[in-house]
């Protein structure tokens, strides 16, 4: 009959409202600064440079190839490569100096959160924070971050996405320990050769 | 001091006031005495109903609604008020600046017009005139005017649409909402809303047996007075002249600031006016619904039925979607008019048979029969099923 309709909807209604009243779990707002949701793992929002040890610039990973800031999609990455070297602080190298980035931007107002820069980096130096209430007064300076606002420890990076950290760790080290394997396989093959110049190939571009 | 004393305090006061002034002054000071309260209290009373409907109706879709500016967000009102104030007010360069002006003030003008003939409780009425009704519905059809100007005077395309809109079905309702109050009118012998509220007066036993909610005529009257009043009052499912989602806010698209906090307010003075009518003409106007309950006094009695009208707005509000123009129409020409029609039939067969069941189902007969025939004549053969979503289960 005409009106069943509504009349069936008016009890839903009415349930809603006085079942939000005496059950928690149809309430499914969050409050959010007071309370808070926990993260996915694979959230991402930015992307930040990742150090290892205590001192952000001796011992960022990144050496400034330059891949990210050609991949990045809307272009929002700007790295001036040194024209010197660093010493290899936190020892990922095998000792061996590289380059640095002299100047590394990130325009936040630009990135597009692709992943991208993360995808391709062979050193693992980028990978995405997972911070979010990012906000500020200043449009232009407050969105373009240096190298230093982008650094973050290593133990940043394990605390946000601890599998994807863990792979990073084992692939880094993989790495190290056959870098570090080689000059010492072809200083035992050939002793009367000097280490093969090129040893440190597969970290520089 | 006496429930008596307690139910007339109001008026006790205002003699009171109205003596101690100089003769001269006297009728002045009296029609400002009577007009000043309802200018406060209908206002805030607003205020009141805008954070209750917003948590209502976040509680009917299962959020909280606003909970954050003081306790349990009841200061909510006040900061809107306040943003509303310090908000720039832009008027459209193409704007007909006088009338885009005037036409908030005149929508909140002629809604607050329409107290003057509501009894708030005993001997509490504005102006006690023979033909209220007839006051208060050209007091709300000169709503229409203001509404009108307001679409006209923004010079926008979307205000024009929701003000034409809005026309159209305000006219449109407004026949029902006037035929259903005629039964009324034809039983209580009267316009003035003081002596209908006077006809209902009395019990059997406990029960207030004369309200005339409590008749077949008189509950189906109600039901459609009142679903007309929610047309009167651009109210949900009824909302297309403001539909968001089509036309932006309608007639008060170009309106912002603290003018476009008048139209809120003018069309929330509008429901409580129409709502206390609805009180007055059905549920008794100041009298307590037990007749063991008549120690508090009538001015609450009279609210709470109106809050109670007001919650039951808000509820379906929260219940149905919008409807669709010729929906609209169809069911104000092809439903509302028949169902008012054969409600003045049963109210004329009412008046002329003796008291009794008889008269009851007699009465009822005609309604009940055309419900169910118009029901089945306008869903026109077509079976309604529980819909099925391919994609989304």
């Amino acid at each position: 009959m005409l009106g069943i309709g509504i009349i069936q909807g008016l009890v839903e209604t009415a349930r809603n409202f006085f079942g939000s009243y005496t059950s928690k779990q149809r309430l499914t707002t969050v409050q959010f600064p007071d309370e808070r949701l926990i993260q996915p793992e694979a959230a991402r929002v930015f992307p930040f440079l990742v150090y290892d040890t205590d001192d952000w610039e001796k011992g960022l990973r990144c050496v400034a190839c330059k891949i990210c800031e050609v991949e990045c999609p809307p272009q929002c990455i700007s790295i001036t490569k040194s024209a010197d070297k660093k010493p290899d602080y936190s020892g990922i190298y095998s000792g061996k100096p590289q380059f640095y980035p002299e100047k590394f931007d990130i325009d936040v107002s630009v990135c597009m959160s692709c992943q991208i820069c993360v995808e391709v980096c062979p050193f693992e130096a980028i990978k995405m924070d997972n911070a979010f209430e990012l906000s500020t007064d200043d449009r232009f300076g407050g969105l373009m971050w240096d190298k230093q606002r982008l650094a973050m420890p290593n133990s940043h990076y394990q605390a946000i996405h601890p599998t994807d950290a863990a792979e990073s760790d084992a692939a880094l080290a993989e790495k190290k320990a056959k870098a570090e394997a080689k000059p010492a396989a072809a200083a035992a093959a050939a002793p009367a050769k000097p280490a093969p110049e090129k040893a440190g190939a597969a970290t520089e571009r | 001091m006496t429930t008596q004393a307690v139910d007339q305090i109001f008026v006790t006061i205002k003699h009171w006031l109205v003596l101690q002034s100089p003769a001269v002054i006297q009728p002045a000071v009296s029609v400002l005495l009577s007009v000043l309260p309802l200018l406060i209290i209908f206002p805030s009373l607003f205020a009141v109903t805008t954070v209750l409907e917003r948590k209502g109706l976040g509680r009917m879709q299962n959020r909280y609604g606003p909970n954050r500016v003081g306790p349990y967000g009841f200061l909510q009102p006040l900061a809107d008020g306040i943003k509303a104030l310090i908000k720039e007010d832009i008027v459209p360069v193409g704007a007909d600046k006088l009338v885009h002006f005037l036409a908030p003030l005149l929508l909140v003008m002629t809604a607050f017009l329409e107290y003057a003939v509501i009894p708030v409780g005993r001997n509490m009425v504005v102006a006690d005139m023979d033909s209220a009704l007839v006051f208060f519905f050209a007091a709300g059809a000169a709503m229409e005017v203001s509404i009108f100007m307001a679409g006209w005077g923004s010079r926008n395309k979307y205000s024009m649409l929701g003000a034409m809109r809005a026309v159209a079905q305000m006219i449109s309702y407004e026949a029902p909402l006037i035929l259903s109050s005629i039964a009324v009118v034809m039983i209580a012998g009267s316009l003035s809303t003081t002596t209908i509220v006077e006809r209902q007066a009395g019990y059997w036993g406990v029960w207030p047996y004369h309200w005339y909610v409590f008749t077949p005529w008189g509950m189906a009257g109600f039901v459609l007075f009142m679903i007309a009043a929610t047309a009167e009052s651009n109210r949900s499912p009824f909302d297309l002249p403001e539909g968001e989602s089509e036309i932006i806010a309608g007639y008060f698209t170009e309106y912002s600031g603290f003018k476009f906090a008048l139209f809120f307010l003018g069309e929330y003075l509008g429901m409580f006016a129409i709502s206390g009518l609805a009180v007055t003409l059905f549920l008794g106007g100041w009298a307590a619904p037990l007749s063991f309950l008549t120690f508090i006094p009538s001015w609450i009695w009279f609210f709470a039925k109106l809050m109670t009208l007001i919650a039951g707005f808000i509820w379906i509000r929260g219940t149905l979607p919008r409807l669709r123009m010729d929906q609209l129409m169809n069911f104000a020409w092809k439903f509302m008019l028949p169902m008012t029609l054969v409600v003045i039939f049963s109210a004329g067969i009412w008046r002329f048979m003796p008291s009794g069941i008889v008269r009851w189902v007699v009465c009822a007969i005609p309604i009940v029969l055309l419900y169910w025939l118009l029901g089945r004549a306008l869903m026109g053969g077509r079976k309604l099923e529980k819909r099925t979503y391919r994609f989304a289960e």
